[in-house]
């Protein structure tokens, strides 16, 4: 197992190397200079080639993107705001901690809420529960998450005044923004679970529990459940990305002083240093919840856990998937 | 108290759905159970076998099926009309069941151990190292070392998972086993083994066994009496030896001529020819008269009584021989 | 996953005369069409679908005055029978921008969608079929594109691209490739070594064949569903773009870029938000809906 975990961890190192490839890449391609937008309009073309210069966007790509990751590298130097001249590793950590923060308890409160009526509905299969929260999940799902957000600010922040419709300063203001995010993916994940609920009730090895005279609750929570949480863990990870990159777009309704902004921020004024640290550094947030929820995957299937032992699982989901899917199917 | 340990009476069990419509899995089903008696269903896939099976269980999951009528008496006492905490004691530790298939009638994610040892905790009282004790003595007894207690159900072959659900099955000391097909997801020598090791356990602990099959070669090895279920009926029931020497009903003939005979005679197989009845529309008079040879205006016209044939085999069919 | 080559059983009809079997079989196709048709969810789906596409393509015919026709002696006038869904800062029909907003919404979600489907399917048949070498350049390449989130990378190709239509179709269509790709590849992985691909190797099918005409056609179903669903993700993607000012720009009423051009208007005027959200939503419901009954209708496995 640690084994496993240290491998994991090399290999996130060549996927952060290709992040930052990809995110150099697109903002080398980007039409325009940012000399043009930071410098004032006297600015001769000499000042601007020397701001160019010393900033090293006249270098060609592959030099730019090895000073980028040497900097990283030899001096933890994420680069210097075009802006402010100051490290934008300060700009940066000063914001992730409310992006970060709006994202986890959005995907906590989700998770809760989520699995809770994933396993009530299937439950209560094709009975009036059911199709009530069916419906009312239906509705979450397709609600534009800022539109949400916008109408929450006006009923419950204007309107009603319950509830603080700026800033991020307390569990008072976590709750509108929270809620805009989260509705979404609760809905989503109750959806989810309710399938892979309904799936797991079929199973043969719930009507042997049944045969051996087990109680109702015992074979809800204890034979049905485990399993079906199974395939959730997964889709908890990309629902977390979803919810990070949501996030930035609702810290503009709830003027949060997230990543979200300052990248909105720095997308207008080409300020790339910051844009290139704030990519990296969700990267690397997201990758990490990953391999924790992998190792939670793990943990729970002991079918997975023996692969760990005696396979190479060089940081492919997809392999060990692909291996629980064809076990799945030979049963089928 | 009567001798039998199970009696089926008149059972009707019905599957409904929007889509398919009112499929009848099984119509009006008679059989005894005497104790220490095996009773073997057999007939071909789709023939309401398994759905018999769980109705004595009363796992059939409804909706979709529903138990119309009929009585299954447990000792005396009907089990449809028990309360369901009743049911739950009495499923496990005096009825139990062997499923069909060995692959997926374990949690995949518990250990075959704790599988083994939840069945013993529900109904022998025992604390938790009693419990693994007396698990891990039937993972002995079935022929699996008790150090793979720990085991997960992937680390097991096909036979020795088998062997689990058997030794689930056989934890508690049933009074009653109902085996779902045991052997046919095995190998051809792991069956012989199995049966072997169910023989051997049933005298062992005199439990009586509804065993479900298609293979005839395990009914002549192992039952007492044979039913022969076809589209949901009981078309012949004896003892296995009137049943297999007298072989009265046209489909049982056809169950036999479709089997290759060792001694030499015939040199092809008769298969019976056409499909089973679609269940949702089943044939007003005789189930198998759109198959049948004999078949004539008669056998259409109205449902066909069990008649019977000589002291205890009961034969469905007017064309049988002597009438 | 349907087996798309086979029929179901209730299919088909028996009918037994002497000796011969005779076998009535309904076309694959028909039978989908029956069980869809049958399908309240994804009925109502399509219905509302049918509406809001057929409101949105009649948008001239509608409001012959186009999108931006001004009626400053208008403004702000709230929901009635005169402007279903009031008038703006400039006096401009919402209702009617919303109608025009909706061809380009949907365009954005169509297009980009059919984009990074056509891409994904692609590599993930190739990958999943050739493996080895090129399986693991591809899965890899997808694992670094998949650990920045979709939002977060149209996000930064929408900044790179500029704005417009075009810039957020392919922003959206690009995050959205490695969904279509990993949805490909694992079935692929799995029908590949399947007896009927081996015989069609065995008659010698060339490898394009065996991909496009024997393997595809059996990993459809979820691809199809996924298609469905990505749509109504794309156009809430397109939205969230046009909101952080990337994408769509106003005056362009693609309708995040309406809601975006609204917000300064909502604390007296609210209804300038919440009607073009509930538009927004209704499509991507229709849009869910339906995808939900296709998948029933696909993959009857899954349903009781």
């Amino acid at each position: 197992m640690v084994k496993y975990i240290i491998k994991r961890v090399i290999y996130m190192i060549p996927v952060l190397l290709g992040v930052a490839f990809l995110i150099s890449f697109i903002l080398y391609l980007t039409p325009g200079d940012p000399a043009d937008v930071i410098l004032s309009s006297q600015a001769t073309e000499a000042m601007r080639d020397a701001w160019r210069q010393e900033r090293g966007l006249n270098d060609p790509f592959w030099v730019q993107y090895y000073h980028f990751i040497s900097g990283i590298v030899l001096h933890w130097d994420w680069g210097t705001s075009y802006v402010n001249g100051l490290s934008v590793t300060d700009d940066v950590m000063l914001r992730f901690p409310n992006t970060f923060l709006l994202a986890c308890l959005t995907t906590v409160i989700a998770i809760v809420i989520g699995i809770l009526l994933g396993v009530f509905t299937a439950k209560h299969q094709n009975k009036w529960q059911d199709t009530t929260f069916s419906i009312v999940g239906m509705v979450g799902i397709s609600m534009p998450q800022f539109w949400l957000g916008m109408l929450l600010l006006i009923w419950f922040g204007l309107n009603l005044g319950w509830f603080p419709i700026a800033g991020f300063d307390g569990p008072k203001y976590w709750v509108l923004p929270c809620v805009a995010l989260g509705v979404q993916n609760a809905a989503i994940l109750m959806r989810f679970t309710r399938t892979s609920v309904l799936d797991c009730m079929r199973q043969d090895y719930v009507r042997t529990a049944r045969a051996k005279g087990q109680v109702e609750s015992v074979i809800t929570w204890h034979h049905i459940v485990r399993n079906a949480l199974i395939p959730i863990i997964t889709t908890v990870g990309s629902l977390f990305g979803g919810a990070l990159g949501m996030a930035m777009i609702l810290e503009q309704v709830f003027s949060i002083n997230g990543l979200g902004r300052l990248m909105v921020e720095a997308i207008a004024m080409r300020n790339y240093p910051v844009i290139q640290a704030s990519v990296m550094l969700l990267a690397v947030s997201y990758s990490i919840i990953f391999l924790v929820l992998d190792l939670l995957y793990a943990a729970v299937d002991p079918r997975i856990k023996a692969d760990f032992k005696n396979q190479d699982f060089f940081g492919s989901r997809g392999r060990k998937l692909r291996r629980l899917s064809r076990e799945e199917g030979a049963h089928a | 108290m009567s001798e039998n340990i199970l009696s089926v009476k008149n059972l009707t069990v019905k599957y409904k759905s929007r889509e398919i419509g009112t499929c009848n899995a099984v119509n009006d089903v008679s059989f005894d159970v005497a104790k220490g008696e095996t009773v073997g269903l057999v007939g071909e896939t789709g023939a309401g076998k398994t759905t018999i099976a769980l109705s004595i269980m009363r796992l059939l999951q409804s909706p979709p099926a529903s138990i119309e009528s009929g009585e299954i008496l447990l000792d005396g006492e009907d089990i449809l009309k028990m309360p369901d905490a009743h049911m739950r004691k009495i499923r496990g530790d005096k009825i139990s069941m062997i499923f069909q298939d060995p692959m997926s009638a374990l949690n995949p994610i518990d250990k075959v151990g704790d599988q083994i040892s939840e069945m013993v905790k529900l109904h022998l009282n025992l604390n938790n190292a009693e419990s693994a004790g007396k698990a891990a003595e039937m993972l002995e007894m079935v022929g699996i070392p008790a150090a793979r207690f720990g085991d997960y159900p992937h680390q097991f072959s096909g036979g020795m998972k088998q062997r689990v659900v058997i030794a689930i099955a056989l934890a508690c000391r049933p009074e009653l086993l109902l085996a779902d097909e045991p052997t046919t997801a095995l190998d051809v020598t792991i069956q012989a083994q199995v049966l072997n090791m169910m023989k051997n356990l049933k005298t062992e602990l005199g439990t009586s066994m509804v065993l479900i099959t298609h293979d005839l070669g395990v009914v002549a090895e192992t039952c007492d009496r044979v039913a022969v279920v076809y589209a949901g009926e009981i078309v012949e029931i004896g003892t296995a030896d009137v049943v297999f020497e007298k072989r009265s009903h046209p489909y049982t003939t056809g169950l036999f001529n479709s089997l290759p005979d060792i001694t030499g005679g015939r040199k092809r197989l008769q298969p019976i020819l056409g499909l089973m009845p679609d269940p949702t529309a089943l044939p007003k008079g005789c189930k198998f008269s759109p198959r049948c040879r004999l078949c004539d205006e008669s056998c259409t016209r109205e449902p066909i009584a069990l008649r019977l044939e000589s002291g205890t085999h009961f034969v469905r069919c007017l064309k049988m021989k002597g009438i | 996953m349907l087996n798309l080559t086979t029929t179901a059983p209730e299919a088909a009809e028996t009918e037994v005369t002497e000796d011969i079997i005779v076998v009535k079989q309904r076309g694959m196709f028909r039978q989908i069409l029956d069980r869809l048709v049958r399908n309240r969810s994804a009925m109502i789906g399509f219905v509302l679908l049918l509406i809001i596409v057929v409101l949105c393509l009649l948008a001239g015919v509608i409001a012959p005055d186009g999108y931006n026709a001004q009626d400053l002696s208008a403004k702000f006038e709230p929901p009635s029978l005169k402007h279903l869904c009031g008038t703006d800062n400039l006096g401009r029909d919402i209702f009617t921008r919303i109608l025009y907003g909706g061809r380009i919404s949907l365009f954005i979600g169509v297009v980009s969608t059919l984009f990074s489907a056509g891409v994904g399917i692609v590599i993930g048949l190739f990958a999943g079929f050739y493996g080895g070498r090129a399986d693991n350049v591809a899965m890899r390449v997808l694992d670094i594109v998949m650990s920045i989130p979709a939002i977060l990378l149209a996000i930064t190709i929408a900044a790179a691209l500029g704005t417009g239509v075009n810039s957020a179709i392919i922003a959206i269509g690009i995050a959205s490739i490695p969904i279509f790709a990993r949805l490909t590849r694992a079935p692929i992985i799995q029908l590949k070594n399947e007896e009927y691909i081996e015989a069609a190797r065995a008659i010698s099918a060339s490898k394009l064949r065996i991909m496009f005409r024997h393997l595809l056609p059996n990993i459809l179903s979820p691809l199809i569903v996924q298609i469905t669903i990505n749509v109504a993700l794309s156009i809430m993607l397109a939205a969230g773009l046009s909101f952080l000012g990337l994408g769509v720009q106003p005056p362009n009423p693609e309708w995040g870029a309406i809601i975006v051009s609204a917000k300064v208007y909502i604390i007296d005027h609210s209804y300038m938000v919440t009607m073009p959200g509930i538009v927004m939503a209704l499509t991507v419901i229709a849009l869910n809906l339906f995808g939900d009954g296709l998948r029933d209708c696909l993959d009857p496995r899954l349903k009781i």
